[in-house]
């Protein structure tokens, strides 16, 4: 962290908002003065680019790229798909910027005098946020000569304490994405800003005649307080305007079960780190929802069994996490015990063990769920106020109301849990919200239709068919809704059914704040201006305001003013960039009374075994489908799946028994790759979409999960026509679970390839992934190293000790397998430092993806079947294990020694380099590899013509080209910035010094990289702990990287049941 | 048929058998002529006893060739890797002698087979695209089914017209004179 | 031992099955071998096979460009799976290229007469099939334009290559090997190249010839050091012949892959590739004995010996099958335990039982005379044995990566359309050479034959 301190030091950025201030002109008076200026200032500018633009011949590409064209057949199919996304990306981005340069004419001088902080070659980082969903996840951003390279979290914020999720790592790649929405456009006609502002306000000085009358707005969830005001503001001007939201992939159960409790809706805080016992209904809280980063983090300080750890109570003995859920997630993968259930039955569970600890509810489960039942109801009963029950956001507000009862009864309400205000600006029923302005609209009531980042056509339950709502309509010659504007980062589904579309900035692109899952409100500081012109949700909704010329910049300062009344603002506001979150502005804890009698709660009934349910979840890496366009995301292997570039049904074992559902491993590719599994038609509720199935073991018998966020039609280059689209299907009235009978799903005889990288789940009986329980590892703290064969080093040909003794650094990292959750964070924290290409559907298929960390997903299962398809008792419920591989730095490198070009040779501090330019690709270094970690570039993978991806690069790692050999460097660039400092300042390079990418991402601070050399380091700490081993170590190739056995923590009473 | 010529290279005598041709060089050796060469489409056993070839270089030049190459080869090796660009290579011994032998054979065997091949080309005067002998017209079967026994013209005891006799008298078919241009 | 079968070596079975026919002079010798290639007019037969083959070449030589413009890619080749086709080709034609230089020097040493009418195009096919081999190494690379960093030349880096790795031991023993042979080849070849030009009616084939023979005359001096000059390359190359296979193994031997680290490598690949490149000279031999009339030199007796020698290093190889199970068995080695279990019945199960239904089974029929004496049985089998061997191959390099020691890494190979077309463009190469070959060469060494007339009329004294 240390060398990013210094960077800190200048954290703010005086430059960026001086510029930015001039941008919007100062506070204009009246509307003809804006104009005036406007058409004055810059109109002959957009002319000459319009003119540009209109003879620009690739700029035909930017308006028709959206409509589906073939890639010319070759014989190597795939690799022309990726010159012909080459080639469309480069004409894009022609397009984009002649349409628009990278930042506006006044600002591009050369540097008098260099601004301060600034060093070239040197990065800067900056305190930022990003907003997701009800939360707001604090970010230091690294930047290279103005434009922003990798994101890092931002120690010093509640929601992320130093780290992130594989989301704000890639989003990154959002800012850079070539298929961005680039301009403001009517019916699909560029049009000028000014333009969209003439019509906008012509619009609103019509709505004031009406007050507003049939003027609605459409957001998703917004936490940001500046964005909030501004919706207020004009709710203020037109008082019969309405404010709608709909946010696709959060549930209304949180909500409406708080209401249920206490009457209101309030915000629920969770504590894992105090908790002993941890029970979760069908929540991921360590995978996702709000705070999930920090509950991770928390979570994982109780699984910490470095001894030093518990002396320092920075970590208690092991808690114990129950886990009853219909799908397998990254926080069922972590349990002690985990509960198949179907969604339906959690809540017949949670009534139960309501009943067990005396809230006066009789609900009946299986026998076998029934024993499960009880001795978690004994576990939680006596950790009286030091457990927790966590209800899954996509339960219904029953199971919430429940658990709040629950945690009451046990007295965990300010321990191990509290209630705060709701983060969000306005909290409303979503599903009521949405479906109220369908019904206006119907009914003719609404004419101006504002929708602001998100994307209803493609989310919306599709019994709304809320396309219907926007389009032309032949038979009437008329639209239900007169004017319907999208403000969007892309030209979606939405945006192309509605009369004016104004491209959204980026977070990075603007000024803003939003508040974090504990209401800590978070500033937005941009790290670059805009690419193209693009515009943020609030400058919009202020063009139909009475002051349309507020840059964010003014309106986020005004407001903080306003919030936070302080002699010396300035500094303040200085303190704030620095920081990036408002100090003390975190919600305090409120007193929630429990209003809610559990037992006046209706009986939940149970489903019969022999139907089916169907449940909807958002997709681990395209989220809601709005990273849909995000290669880094879309080739990222879903936690527990491993798939790759689609969604899946995903079936049981058992259910797909039932169903005839079968998988096969492709020839090619193989068990590494490419997957052919049957294609089902899923119907419900009259609506029907063709998956492919996938058999996951650990599914709840009877359970589909359609995953949402594929199937996408106008997302990008990237994101469009990938998987199935479960909106499709997805009804109102079963938004997140539809039962039905087992017809709703059928064969269609097809087989249909999926991309998987780890197909193979069996350790075949090897040491690979070493696991006990807390109990073995009591009796036996060595339990990881007792099966693995010591290496005879007598037998060496030669005496390897003596030759390279590595006395100054040497350089290691662990990796505790007890924290790992497999949430991917570090897997794109790598592809972002380390400018690792991605390689497409067709290539992930033949086992060549480039990751330089993959996460080995191993099921303890008795059975020797290594193929979910062959049905075996084993795979209903097996653990689930992770392991992160990235290469091992051996020291007797097997892979150095074959190599015949000494391309790949070991540094003075041990680690395993390689040289790109030396290699010839022989790639006999990755047959002689024990570990696989070596990625090679068999095509030309890297994209080298789009200008938008030269500004994502990072310029510290080389850009590899075809045909040569690549591998995890242990971030090689950051130990070499790391040791310049430290020569600078003439000392050794502290311990944390040194923070590759994936330890710096990891949200449960798992991987651990230091010297070993240096005793006091906590890598040194941890290799000195006995849960310590080297995988096949047998092969004395005495790796850096080691791990440390994962240790479960199982009751026992539940162990001999 | 005997006429006199300025320059003359030798006498040469054809023979049908390789048997004929070792009793020929036989009597004429005995007749105390010492620079003779026999032509013989194939290596025939005695021939190289018969004319009294003892010394041959060829193997001692081989041996050579395979010294240099092997010595050359190993220390080549051992300087590359631990003298002029040492580097850890998979923490193996900058000298990993074992390693180095299998390039160490293969040159001394290659330098042995270029010596041997170049040095027997290079003892036998070849490549030599004329020779006196070529003007025999008959000469053409030496390659094939023909043996030929040549008194070349410097031996002291050489005379055209006795060694010609001499050649007859051993049953020579076609005895002819060698021109030397 | 079948019945009917005369006592080895009796000399019953040498009138059985002379190693030249009856009734043949030096004479006699010379224009029949010369014929071929000096006055026969060329068949129909000939331009048609060789247009064929000539295509087949020219299918590599686009398969080669496009792998150059696009990459590795068209490969099948994958993480694990780093060797394809390509090594197992390299593997394969090298394998084949043994035998020419072990029955010219190997046999020479051992005085076997019966190897001089085959020696000269074996050798010969040896060439061809080393430059066939030659040919992956280079094209496997993902950069064949930076190949040349694997030869030891004084770049501007200072940088040399890494001798500790066998692909380097590769570049030395293949490119000495291809030297030596060639060189044993041409020193063969110089006094047939003098007969050629003395028997030669065009002018310029003349000339040619003449160039190429240096002006051999046959002279008793020349005889003296160039049988000795042969007699010392006979004695280099045996060891050579032995050593580049050893080398090849190492390729894998030498790397830890469970399957590939076996000691046992160095003799069973040897074995291997004599037992391939002599399936390989029937191969050819027994066409061209037909097409040329040639029974009188490459007789039953070549044939059946050939057959034997077969037979004895398919025995060999066949021990090297078991050794594998028996070492990973008594290692108790878990990984290559499990390997070799993954050959009786993992995906790739049918490969290894097709190997050792071709490399094992079928050769067994050798053990009887009828069928050592029954041409076209030889043929089929050359053929059998040719296809065994390079499932041998595809065995060793491609299933042994498929699953190595992390199971989340196994992984599966198959080839495109690419890695066919390549490896049959080879073959095409190969007969396309061996067709030039016999067209412009003496396919039988015309001097040594002459040797065999003066023997057998000493005999017959």
């Amino acid at each position: 962290m240390e060398s990013m301190r210094e960077h800190e030091q200048h954290g703010h950025n005086e430059h960026q908002h001086e510029h930015d201030a001039q941008t919007a002109g100062e506070h204009p008076l009246d509307l003809a003065a804006v104009r005036a200026k406007l058409q004055s200032k810059t109109g002959k500018q957009y002319w000459r680019t319009l003119e540009e633009l209109a003879e620009d011949p690739n700029f035909e590409e930017l308006l028709h790229r959206e409509f589906p064209r073939q890639a010319p057949s070759e014989w190597d199919e795939s690799v022309d798909r990726r010159d012909f996304l080459k080639l469309m990306a480069a004409s894009l981005a022609f397009a984009g910027l002649s349409g628009c340069g990278r930042a506006p004419e006044q600002h591009i001088v050369p540097y008098v005098k260099q601004p301060d902080g600034l060093i070239l070659g040197k990065p800067q980082f900056y305190a930022t946020a990003m907003p997701f969903g009800a939360d707001a996840i604090g970010l230091l951003v690294e930047s290279h000569e103005g434009r922003p390279t990798k994101i890092e979290g931002n120690p010093d914020h509640p929601s992320s304490l130093g780290a992130t999720n594989a989301f704000a790592q890639a989003s990154i790649l959002n800012l850079y994405d070539p298929d961005r929405a680039q301009t403001v456009t009517n019916f699909g006609e560029i049009r000028t800003w000014s333009a969209f502002l003439d019509s906008a306000q012509a619009l609103s000085a019509a709505l004031k005649e009406t007050k507003g009358e049939g003027f609605r707005i459409l957001t998703g969830i917004i936490t940001s307080p500046t964005l909030a005001a501004q919706i207020q503001s004009l709710l203020m001007l037109y008082p019969q305007a309405k404010w709608h939201q709909w946010e696709p992939a959060v549930g209304d159960g949180a909500r409406e079960g708080a209401k249920l409790a206490f009457g209101t809706y309030v915000n629920t805080l969770y504590h894992p780190e105090k908790a002993e016992v941890i029970l979760s209904l069908d929540s991921d809280f360590l995978g996702s929802g709000p705070g999930h980063i920090r509950y991770a983090r928390e979570f994982s300080h109780r699984r910490n069994l470095d001894q030093h750890a518990i002396v320092n109570r920075t970590g208690g003995e092991m808690n114990r996490l129950y886990v009853v859920e219909p799908t397998p997630s990254v926080t069922g993968a972590s349990a002690d015990h985990r509960l198949p259930l179907r969604a339906s039955e959690v809540e017949l569970f949670a009534g139960a063990l309501a009943g067990k600890l005396g809230l006066g509810i009789s609900a009946k489960v299986s026998p076998d769920a029934e024993k499960w039942l009880e001795a978690v109801a004994k576990d939680l009963q006596k950790n009286k106020g030091a457990s927790l029950v966590v209800a899954g956001e996509h339960q219904p507000a029953e199971v919430h109301a429940l658990a709040h009862a629950i945690n009451a009864a046990l007295g965990n309400v300010g321990t191990t849990l509290h209630y705060t205000e709701p983060v969000e600006a306005h909290p409303v029923n979503h599903l009521e919200s949405l479906r109220e302005l369908c019904n206006d609209i119907d009914a003719g009531k609404v004419d101006t239709l504002l929708i602001l980042g998100v994307n209803p056509v493609y989310t919306a339950p599709h019994d709304f068919d809320f396309a219907s709502k926007l389009r032309f309509d032949q038979k009437t010659k008329s639209k239900k809704v007169r004017t319907a504007i999208h403000v969007s980062s892309h030209f979606d589904e939405t945006s192309e059914l509605c009369d004016w579309h104004a491209a959204e900035s980026h977070y990075l692109e603007t000024w803003g704040d939003a508040r974090a899952f504990d209401g800590t409100v978070s500033v937005i500081q941009p790290l670059i201006a805009p690419l193209y012109r693009t515009h943020s949700a609030r400058e919009v909704l202020a063009a139909f305001s009475d002051k349309p010329g507020v840059s964010d910049y003014e309106a986020l300062r005004e407001r903080l003013k306003a919030a936070n009344p302080s002699a010396d603002f300035e500094k303040f506001w200085r303190k704030t960039l620095h920081d990036g979150t408002v100090a003390g502005s975190a919600f305090p804890a409120i007193n929630a009374v429990q209003k809610l009698n559990p037992s006046s709660l209706p009986a939940a009934k149970a489903t019969s075994a022999d139907d089916l349910e169907f449940i909807f979840r958002p997709d681990p890496c395209v989220y809601d489908g709005r990273f849909a366009n995000n290669g880094w995301l879309q080739e990222l292997p879903k936690p527990v799946t491993k798939l790759t570039w689609d969604n899946a049904a995903l079936v049981s074992p058992k259910t797909a028994e039932k169903l005839g559902l079968t998988q096969g491993v492709a020839s090619r590719g193989g068990e590494h790759g490419k997957i052919y599994s049957n294609v089902v038609d899923v119907t419900l509720s009259n609506s029907k979409v063709t998956a492919a199935a996938w058999i996951l073991p650990g599914q709840a018998d009877g359970v589909i999960v359609l995953p949402l966020g594929y199937g996408r039609k106008k997302a990008g280059y990237t994101g469009s026509n990938k998987g199935f689209n479960a909106y499709a299907v997805r009804a109102s009235n079963a938004l997140w679970s539809a039962g039905a009978s087992g017809s709703a799903i059928k064969k269609t005889g097809n087989d249909y390839p999926l991309a998987c990288t780890q197909y193979h789940f069996n350790m075949e009986g090897r040491q690979i992934l070493a696991t006990g329980t807390l109990e073995e590892y009591h009796k036996n703290p060595n339990f990881a190293n007792e099966h693995a064969e010591a290496p005879a080093k007598e037998l060496s040909l030669y005496n390897g000790e003596a030759e390279f003794p590595y006395q100054r650094d040497k350089w290691a990292m662990a990796i505790d397998l007890n924290k790992c959750n497999g949430c991917n964070a570090c897997v794109v924290a790598c592809q972002s430092e380390n400018n690792i290409a991605v390689v497409g559907k067709e290539q992930v298929m033949r086992g060549r993806e480039m990751h330089w960390i993959r996460i080995d997903r191993y099921y303890k299962a008795e059975s020797k079947t290594n193929d979910p398809s062959s049905y075996s008792e084993s795979l209903d419920n097996p653990e689930t294990f992770f392991q992160p591989v990235p290469c091992q730095q051996c020291e007797n490198a097997p892979c150095e020694q074959v190599c015949p070009v000494a391309a790949t040779v070991h540094s003075a501090e041990g680690l395993n380099d390689m040289v790109y330019n030396r290699c010839i690709g022989t790639r006999y270094c990755s047959n002689n590899c024990p570990y696989k970690v070596r990625r090679f570039n068999f095509l030309r993978f890297q994209d080298w013509e789009t200008p938008q991806l030269k500004l994502l690069r990072n310029p510290e790692v080389t850009v590899r080209s075809r045909g040569v050999m690549e591998k995890c460097t242990y971030c090689v660039q950051r130990i070499s910035s790391a040791r310049i400092e430290a020569e600078k300042q003439n000392r050794e390079i502290r311990d944390g010094a040194i923070v590759t990418a994936c330890e710096q991402a990891c949200p449960t601070q798992a991987i651990v990289f230091g010297n070993a050399n240096d005793k006091e380091s906590r890598v040194a700490k941890l290799r000195a702990q006995q849960r310590n081993y080297t995988l096949l170590g047998e092969l004395n190739a005495r790796p850096r990287t080691t791990y440390l056995a994962a240790v479960r923590n199982p009751n026992p009473e539940l162990e001999k049941a | 048929m005997m006429q006199h010529r300025s320059h003359l290279y030798g006498v040469m005598g054809e023979f049908v058998t390789p048997e004929e041709l070792i009793h020929a060089i036989e009597k004429v050796r005995e007749a105390g002529y010492r620079r003779l060469d026999a032509y013989a489409p194939f290596p025939v056993v005695g021939l190289s006893e018969a004319l009294g070839l003892k010394r041959n270089l060829v193997p001692l030049i081989t041996l050579l060739g395979g010294l240099a190459g092997g010595l050359g080869g190993f220390c080549f090796q051992y300087w590359a890797a631990a003298i002029t660009y040492p580097m850890n290579i998979g923490g193996r011994p900058l000298n990993s002698w074992p390693a180095f032998i299998p390039v160490t054979f293969e040159l001394t065997v290659l330098g042995a087979a270029l010596s041997a091949v170049f040095g027997m080309l290079a003892l036998n005067r070849l490549p030599q695209p004329h020779h006196p002998v070529f003007n025999v017209p008959r000469f053409a079967h030496a390659s094939t089914d023909r043996f030929f026994l040549c008194i070349e013209a410097h031996d002291p005891k050489f005379h055209l017209a006795d060694t010609a006799r001499l050649l007859q008298s051993l049953h020579a078919h076609h005895v002819s004179e060698v021109a030397d241009d | 031992m079948s019945a009917g079968q005369p006592p080895l070596d009796s000399p019953e079975i040498r009138r059985l099955t002379p190693v030249i026919g009856p009734g043949h002079t030096y004479g006699s010798v010379t224009d029949k071998i010369s014929a071929i290639v000096l006055t026969r007019p060329t068949s129909l037969g000939w331009f048609v096979g060789f247009a064929i083959a000539f295509s087949l070449m020219g299918m590599m030589t686009v398969a080669i460009a496009w792998l150059v413009i696009k990459g590795t890619g068209i490969w099948g080749i994958n993480i694990p799976i780093g060797w394809g086709f390509a090594i197992v080709n390299f593997v394969w034609w090298i394998g084949i290229g043994h035998a020419g230089t072990l029955i010219s020097a190997i046999l020479f040493l051992l005085n076997q007469k019966w190897r001089t009418s085959i020696n000269r195009f074996a050798e010969a096919m040896t060439l061809f099939a080393v430059a066939c081999a030659g040919i992956f190494p280079l094209i496997h690379t993902g950069r064949p334009w930076m190949a040349f960093y694997m030869f030891p030349y004084p770049s501007t880096m200072g940088l040399w290559p890494q001798f500790r790795s066998p692909l380097i031991w590769d570049v030395f023993a293949v490119s000495t090997y291809g030297t030596v042979s060639l060189l044993f080849w041409f020193v063969g070849l110089i006094p047939d190249l003098a007969t050629l030009r003395d028997r030669a009616v065009q002018k310029p084939m003349k000339i040619i010839y003449g160039m190429v023979s240096m002006g051999w005359r046959g002279s008793a001096r020349h005889w003296h050091r160039y049988q000795s000059a042969y007699l010392l390359l006979a004695g280099l190359a045996t060891p050579l012949v032995l050593s580049v296979h050893t080398v090849v193994s190492f390729d894998f031997a030498i790397a830890i892959v469970p399957g590939w680290h076996t000691t046992i490598f160095p003799p069973y690949f040897v074995a291997g590739a004599i037992y391939s490149g002599f399936a390989m000279v029937l191969t050819i031999a027994i066409p061209l004995r037909k097409a040329y009339g040639l029974e009188d030199f490459i007789t039953m007796r070549h044939l059946d010996n050939m057959a034997k020698v077969m037979l004895a290093t398919g025995l060999i190889v066949a021990y090297g099958y078991f050794f594998e199970f028996f070492m990973s068995s008594y290692s108790g080695n878990k990984f290559d335990l499990f390997l070799v279990q993954q050959r009786l019945h993992g995906p790739y199960a049918p490969f290894y039982f097709a190997l050792i239904l071709c490399n094992i089974l079928t050769p067994q029929l050798l053990w009887f005379y009828k069928m050592r004496h029954n041409v076209v049985v030889l043929f089929l089998m050359s053929i059998v044995v040719n296809i065994g061997m390079w499932l041998e191959r595809f065995v060793i390099v491609v299933i042994s990566l498929t699953r190595d020691f992390v199971p989340s890494a196994w992984g599966r190979y198959s080839p495109t359309f690419w890695d066919w077309a390549t490896f049959i463009g080879t073959i095409g190469m190969f007969v396309t050479l061996i067709f030039l070959f016999v067209r412009v060469l003496p396919a039988i060494s015309i001097a040594e034959m002459r040797e065999l007339v003066a023997e057998k009329s000493e005999e017959e004294q």
